[in-house]
């Protein structure tokens, strides 16, 4: 994990590859979070 | 009508009798701590803001142990280097989680029907949160604190305000780091996350009689 | 006027509501990222390059460090001339037009170069060592013109200077005492002296790392071992972390215009570069924090159909498909 990382390069934009990793994860997530269906148990009604 | 909420002549004149009959009217404990929500809390967006406060407390945790053994510790101890590692990875989970709720509600609009100001106090958080992590990085006493001190003071100088923050004084960044800007950050947590329970979860984005 | 709370109710009126568990929705948060926070520490752990000292700096690029102090001496180095909140020289002064807060700031990081870094340090090395003494009284007694002469000799021989066991070789020249005084500071350097003198200046206690920061940051090795280490502005450097870890990467706005041309060398911003890119951040936190207030801004929420997904429950109920056109914070 110590030796310095890789590089994407396209244009102005030069990003590490695990800061690119953590952002497309982080796109991703929030993706999946506003697709994924909630269990139904926590829709009772009160 | 609950027990909070007696009638306020009893307390006539009363500093405290008024001070509880201002959080009954604004925070009543079933507001603070509720039981209920409404239905249209159905999306595991909502889950962002909790879990950035999870990730808060991790990092508040490892960073006490951090802070109680001294910032040589973690060079030198094998159990040091974890715990700065459980640290590391819970300030990235923070930030990742904390954007992730920044999405989450710009893209709901979380900001109507009076929730402005809950907003604006959470953009504040963001920015708080970047200057506290960045004293962070500069406590660390190793290479990367030494190469982002030498770069940052200049930024920092143009703007007049290297001559009272500097970056460069271990001991200053160290202090601000583990003692007033978490007293800080907690502190615009809390209000913010009394504004959500005062106001409630904000309705879904629809047509409304305007 | 109702109370707050009074508001809150009025708001729920008629929404139906739905348990809700906050406490143990909080602990389930806690306790699934303690497994994650736990994973990656253990199997990742946490980057730690070991700290660069002016004594593994002299030992690693003698002649850049003999070059560094002289320029120091000389009052030549980017420290020397930088201006406040170190001193009063003007070579790294940022203003905008009227706007001038590093100047009007002021000096109130008081750092005097060719005393900090070389002559105090030699001072304290020169007792009982006769060789060292003469040398600095030669070079204090002579005048500031002769004191030139030697220094810009001595710097140009520098540009074609060798390492020999230890020490820097220069070509033959007129160099005064420059090289007596430069070999005993690498010696002092070489031995970890200048590192402790440099924080210390003649008190115990010290965690203000400014003077040995400065002098590192003033010389190339510091600046090499970034490169290697892919920390450097070109490479967008600051959301860069040693080796294969994350860094800082919510800067990324703010360190995306120093890799435009405008505020690179050469560019239109170049010389206030700092100064303006931090102007640039503070509007755009400022349009940030405003965004409920600003048209457009505020309603691309509205335009963009995440809102139907993160809601898609209650508009499949209630039938509601179009959204209402302002999304303007109003009164609850």
């Amino acid at each position: 994990m110590d030796a310095p990382a890789s590089y994407f390069h396209w244009g102005v934009i030069l990003i590490s590859i695990p800061n690119l990793l953590l952002i497309i994860g982080m796109v991703i997530l929030f993706l999946v979070a506003a697709v994924a269906r909630v269990g139904s148990h926590d829709n009772e009604d009160l | 009508m609950t027990s909070t909420t007696a009638p306020e002549d009893a307390y006539a004149g009363s500093w405290t009798g008024a001070v509880r009959g201002f959080l009954a009217r604004s925070l009543p404990l079933e507001h603070l701590l509720p039981v209920r929500q409404p239905y249209y809390i159905g999306s595991w967006v909502y889950m962002f803001g909790a879990i950035t406060i999870a990730a808060l407390v991790w990092v508040f945790l490892s960073g006490a142990v951090l802070a109680f053994f001294g910032p040589q510790w973690w060079h030198v101890s094998g159990i040091g280097h974890f715990l700065n590692s459980v640290h590391f990875w819970s300030v990235q989970m923070f930030f990742v989680f904390m954007v992730l709720h920044l999405w989450g509600q710009y893209f709901a609009a979380g900001w109507r029907d009076g929730r402005a100001p809950t907003w604006m106090i959470g953009v504040v958080i963001f920015l708080v949160s970047i200057v506290t992590a960045f004293t962070g990085y500069l406590s660390q006493q190793n290479f990367d604190a030494q190469w982002i001190a030498v770069n940052a003071k200049d930024a920092i100088n143009a703007t007049g305000a290297g001559a009272f923050f500097d970056v460069l004084n271990f001991g200053q960044m160290y202090g601000l780091h583990i003692m007033l800007f978490p007293v800080l950050v907690i502190t615009l947590v809390a209000v913010h996350v009394v504004q959500v329970r005062m106001r409630g979860i904000v309705k879904p984005i629809e047509r409304r009689a305007e | 006027m109702s109370s707050i709370a009074q508001r809150q109710e009025e708001y729920y009126r008629g929404v139906r509501m739905v348990r809700y568990d906050l406490i143990k929705e909080l602990a389930i948060a806690m306790a699934g990222l303690l497994v994650v926070i736990v994973a990656l520490a253990a199997f990742l752990s946490s980057p730690d390059e070991p700290s660069l000292t002016v004594q593994g700096w002299s030992q690693a690029a003698a002649v850049d460090f003999v070059t560094t102090a002289t320029n120091e001496l000389a009052g030549a180095s980017d420290s020397a001339q930088y201006g406040p909140p170190y001193n009063n020289g003007d070579g790294a002064v940022q203003s905008l037009g009227p706007l001038a807060p590093q100047q009007w700031a002021g000096v109130h990081v008081a750092v005097d170069p060719p005393n900090d870094f070389v002559l105090q340090p030699l001072k304290f090395a020169s007792v009982g060592n006769p060789q060292l003494t003469a040398a600095l009284a030669e070079y204090n007694g002579a005048g500031q013109v002769q004191q030139a002469r030697w220094l810009k000799a001595y710097t140009d021989a520098l540009g074609n200077a060798n390492e020999q066991d230890g020490n820097v070789v220069v070509a033959a020249g007129d160099y005064g005492p420059l090289p007596v005084m430069m070999s005993n500071l690498l010696a002092v350097a070489h031995s970890g002296g200048l590192d402790g003198h440099l924080l210390n200046s003649g008190r115990f206690y010290q965690t203000d790392f400014t003077k040995p920061l400065l002098f590192m940051g003033d010389g190339s090795h510091l600046g090499d071992l970034a490169q290697a280490q892919h920390l450097t502005g070109d490479l967008w450097g600051m959301m860069n972390e040693t080796g294969q870890y994350p860094g800082q990467t919510w800067l990324w706005l703010y360190t995306m215009w120093y890799q435009l041309p405008a505020f690179q060398d050469g560019g239109w911003f170049a010389a206030n570069a700092d100064l303006v890119v931090v102007l640039i951040m503070l509007i755009l936190t400022l349009i940030l924090a405003l965004v409920p207030f600003i048209p457009g801004l505020r309603d691309i929420p509205r335009i963009v159909p995440i809102y139907r997904l993160i809601w898609r429950d209650h508009y499949r109920r209630t039938g509601s498909e179009r959204p209402a056109r302002r999304v303007a914070p109003t009164r609850a």
